[in-house]
């Protein structure tokens, strides 16, 4: 035995479904707020993830910075007497310096290329990326560095093996190739090396770290650890608190947040005033025919349950294919522009479902009323 | 024997308050049988309208009953009364209220899709209600195809698919040209009506008296007489 749909939601169905011009309308309404939705906090989301890669990709369970750090890439000198400091803090399994900054490289062409560089702890290399070519422990070797093969690599014009640059006057050779979880926000390429080659090439303050990076020997020593660092005059973070701080960072301190929130209701409006006023209109062209219906013996509930069926078939529909649309377009644009920082998170299509379920709620509310407000006299009275 | 299908007694209903307040229906009681096609006439503003809404079901009275063979309507939740409806009593509305997204078929299985009968049953009864009324061979376009006449005969097929005993028209033949609206009405007589139903109709068209068992004329609100269809005076 086969469960028949409710003959009248397959009146519901067919009366939606049939005024083509209008299910068009609706889910055309529908479907361009969703996919501004999505794309834009998708947009956001891309930024974010991008704007902590560095965390991401180096994993390191504890970060100690300056108070005043806003982003991985602000980093702010940490005397390196704080490396020590950490070490003696009961519960620290251990403690590694750790470089990031940018530099001014000259490609084997003679053109020059901005790089972020990261420098590795030169006796544990925590945090080192996985090598697709290459062997880890070549980056000891004589100007020994890595490159990232993320979406930036080709502005290092063809590096491999061997591709030679220089850094202030220092030679740098290519000894591997990694491969990153997550491409960095700035446009550059990426190379890693060891702390102190790092140190040695790229001028900085005398006895400084950019951080130290810390493992506790328990989950529960990391409310301690963060304590004596604090007494210290410095601030210890997990790294999805520092995740944290750095989305905060870009949601509230430089206007992306609030430019992409506007973006994200005004798609939200105007997805609601198509769906909604083509919704009305729908219904106001069929209000007769509900008031008939109420006549013959449909009891208000039925008449609801059908308004809501259409509202939540039309939404549906019109996010289905919203999503569809958006991750078709962020696939074609990284096919062109391979550094094109959008992703889709759960949390985007929670999000744009939520907004869309409040579009259909409040186009259905508006016919609900219409309908029930219909008395069967007024059809009789014309 | 009075073979009363639909009993109104005293019925009363008036629209706004204060000054602005209208008495529509003033005091009207009156017996409907079951095998007679009885008219409601008068002129506009009479309360036709207003007494064909309360004694169908769909408009309360301020006061007054309407009982349909046991049933006293208006002594009933709002949701029985609504099942009444559906089940007893069929509708042929003024301007039809097809659904033109639906096809004819479709369109006359409504009552039954509102019983809750499975979709195909309702739509196979449907046709069948078609080759009643002589449409059976349209049963697959959209209302919009049809005629006006073949319109008001899918909307007769919908009032009698669920084989009502009370029906109910208004104005059958307000949209129709004479000789279309004579033989509507002919057709209803002679294959609606039976002697286990009972139809009202409201209706200003004087060329079709001759097809009314009883004429009932409403004037200023108020029960003025009955007539027979031949012009004859009725003593109710």
């Amino acid at each position: 035995m086969t469960a028949e749909i409710p003959g009248a939601l397959r009146v519901a169905y067919k009366l939606l479904v049939n005024d083509r011009t209008k299910f068009t309308a609706l889910v055309l309404g529908i479907t361009f707020a969703v996919f501004l939705m999505i794309e834009m906090t998708s947009l956001f989301a891309g930024i974010l993830s991008r704007a902590s890669s560095t965390v991401i990709n180096i994993g390191a369970s504890l970060w100690i910075m300056d108070p005043s750090v806003q982003t991985v890439a602000n980093t702010i000198p940490l005397p390196d007497y704080v490396l020590d400091e950490v070490r003696s803090i009961p519960g620290v399994k251990y403690a590694v310096p750790f470089y990031s900054g940018a530099a001014l490289l000259k490609l084997s062409d003679g053109t020059y290329q901005a790089a972020n560089v990261i420098g590795l702890d030169d006796s544990t290399l925590v945090g080192r990326p996985g090598l697709l070519k290459g062997k880890i422990e070549d980056i000891f070797a004589e100007n020994g560095f890595l490159a990232v093969e993320d979406s930036e690599f080709y502005k290092l014009k063809g590096a491999t093996l061997g591709s030679e640059f220089e850094l202030n006057d220092n030679r740098g050779r290519i000894v591997g190739i990694a491969k990153v979880s997550s491409s960095g926000l700035f446009g550059v390429p990426t190379l890693y090396t060891t702390y102190y080659r790092a140190l040695q090439y790229i001028p900085n303050t005398r006895f400084t770290i950019s951080y130290v990076l810390a493992e506790p020997k328990h989950a529960s020593d990391v409310t301690q650890i963060k304590a004596r660092v604090a007494a210290a005059g410095y601030l210890a973070l997990t790294k999805e608190e520092f995740t944290a701080k750095i989305s905060d960072f870009y949601k509230y301190h430089t206007g992306i947040g609030t430019n992409m929130l506007l973006m994200t209701l005004f798609s939200f409006a105007v997805g609601l005033l198509i769906s909604g006023q083509t919704f009305y209109t729908f219904i106001l062209e069929n209000i007769d025919k509900f008031g008939a219906l109420k006549a013959i013996g449909a009891k208000g509930s039925a008449l609801v349950t059908m308004i809501l069926f259409q509202a939540a078939f039309v939404s549906l529909t019109g996010y289905g294919i919203g999503v569809g649309l958006c991750a078709l377009v962020i696939w074609l644009a990284r096919l062109q522009l391979p550094d094109y920082a959008a992703i889709i998170t759960f949390l985007n299509l929670g999000v744009a479902f939520l907004m869309v379920v409040v579009i259909a709620s409040i186009s259905s509310y508006v016919g609900v009323r219409k309908v029930l407000r219909i008395e069967p006299f007024d059809i009789f009275r014309g | 024997m009075v073979n009363a299908a639909i009993q109104a007694t005293q019925l009363n209903k008036w629209f706004g308050e204060g000054e602005a307040r209208t008495h529509a229906v003033k005091d009207v009681s009156f017996e409907a049988r079951f095998g007679e096609m009885l008219y409601v006439v008068g002129p506009s503003g009479s309360g036709k309208t207003t007494m064909l809404s309360m004694i169908s079901g769909i408009l309360r009275p301020n006061s007054g009953t309407v009982r349909i063979e046991d049933t006293d309507i208006w002594a009933i939740t709002k949701d029985q009364l609504a099942d009444f409806r559906l089940h007893k009593i069929g509708f042929v509305f003024q301007d039809y209220h097809l659904f033109p997204r639906l096809t004819t078929a479709e369109n006359v299985a409504i009552p039954l899709i509102l019983q809750d009968r499975p979709w195909d049953e309702a739509v196979r009864e449907a046709v069948r209600n078609l080759e009643v009324v002589g449409l059976k061979n349209r049963a697959g376009l959209p209302p919009v195809k049809l005629s006006g006449g073949e319109q008001q005969r899918v909307a007769i097929a919908r009032a009698i698919v669920s084989r009502p005993d009370i029906m109910i028209f208004d104005e059958p033949t307000a949209s129709l040209d004479g000789d279309t609206g004579r033989n509507i009405v002919q057709f209803v007589r002679q294959e609606v009506l039976s002697e286990h139903r009972c139809i009202v109709i409201v209706t200003h068209d004087t060329r079709i008296y001759e097809f009314a068992d009883r004429i009932m004329r409403m004037e200023d609100g108020r029960l003025a007489g009955f007539e027979r269809g031949d012009g004859s005076l009725d003593a109710q």
